[in-house]
């Protein structure tokens, strides 16, 4: 059972109420960009066991987006932010390296 | 004319708790900024209730004002005063972005009323329906079984559940089942 705290409406969410969005801060590549990049951006993903920053939505709750740090793995949750961003805040950063001081994030 | 038919033809049922359909309630769907004063004072003047906070329900008898979303209220009003609410949201904040729509036969609604309430929320929804999370005042959207609804507590023994019309009979028959004598579970009485 995962459960998320959505940070546009407060509520902790059960995983039922809501929608898996995939890989956050990915950056898109539109029109003018070569097939390698797209290649990169459309399939090509890291997969790591452990730490994933991911897009939910509160489909069954407010309906808005947001972004979760967690580990795939151990299901462990490092916190959720505001999809209105690039990149994951520095609390969330420093919680994940607090919890986990040898495995070395490297985020665009 | 054609007559006005409500989702479920107010339907009853009497199990450890009664469920029933609602009267008939005027519904309008705004989305706007919510933050904006304008916003808010129209809210009050078509309902004549509070503007509530985040997952508030601020209600005056059957009328009121649901806070559904960050961007988003549904307003409970007499069937009757939906076209002069509209007109009054739309002179109001005729200057503003935002989007009024009248959704009152898009939705249904839902009386569960007697002790033991809790308990039948309890086997429908993951919300945390526990008196230390949720009471009068609030409103929770969530799901209940397999599709979207939102509910709120009138009163410690009540609570009204709002859903789509199309699945109006699904929810009833949820809801039925779960209040059924026998079912009563007693975790939270
Ligand atoms: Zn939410």
């Amino acid at each position: 059972m995962l459960i998320l705290h959505c940070p546009c409406c407060g509520i902790d969410a059960d995983e039922t109420e809501l929608t898996p969005g995939g890989t956050a801060h990915l950056k898109r590549e539109g029109p003018g960009s070569s097939d390698e990049a797209f290649e990169r951006y459309l399939f090509l993903r890291e997969n790591p066991r452990g730490v994933h920053f991911e897009r939910w939505r509160h489909a069954h709750g407010c309906g808005k987006w947001f972004h979760a740090a967690r580990c795939t793995m151990t299901l462990e949750v490092f916190g959720t932010y505001s999809a209105q961003t690039h990149a994951p805040p520095r609390e969330i950063l420093d919680r994940i390296a607090e919890r986990r001081p040898q495995e070395r994030r490297e985020v665009a | 004319m054609s007559d006005v038919a409500t989702p479920l033809a107010d339907a009853s049922f009497d199990g450890f708790v009664s469920v029933s359909e609602a009267p008939r309630t005027g519904m309008i769907s705004l989305r706007g900024d919510l933050s904006d004063t304008a916003l808010r004072e129209v809210c009050g003047a078509v309902t004549g209730a509070a503007f509530p906070a985040s997952r508030g329900a601020s209600l005056d008898g059957s009328h009121g004002v649901l806070w559904m979303a960050p961007d988003e209220v549904l307003l409970l009003v007499a069937p009757g005063s939906v076209p002069d609410s509209l007109d009054r949201i739309g002179t109001a904040l005729s200057d503003r972005h935002h989007l009024a729509v009248d959704v009152t036969d898009a939705r249904a609604l839902i009386s569960v009323d007697g002790l033991g309430v809790r308990d039948v929320l309890a086997k429908l929804t993951p919300a945390d329906v526990s008196p230390g999370n949720f009471g009068p005042g609030e409103l929770r959207r969530t799901r209940f079984a397999q599709v979207a609804a939102a509910f709120w507590m009138p009163t410690e023994d009540s609570a009204r559940v709002i859903c789509f019309r199309s699945v109006a009979t699904y929810v009833f028959d949820l809801l039925c089942h779960a209040a059924a004598p026998g079912g009563e579970v007693g975790y939270y009485r």
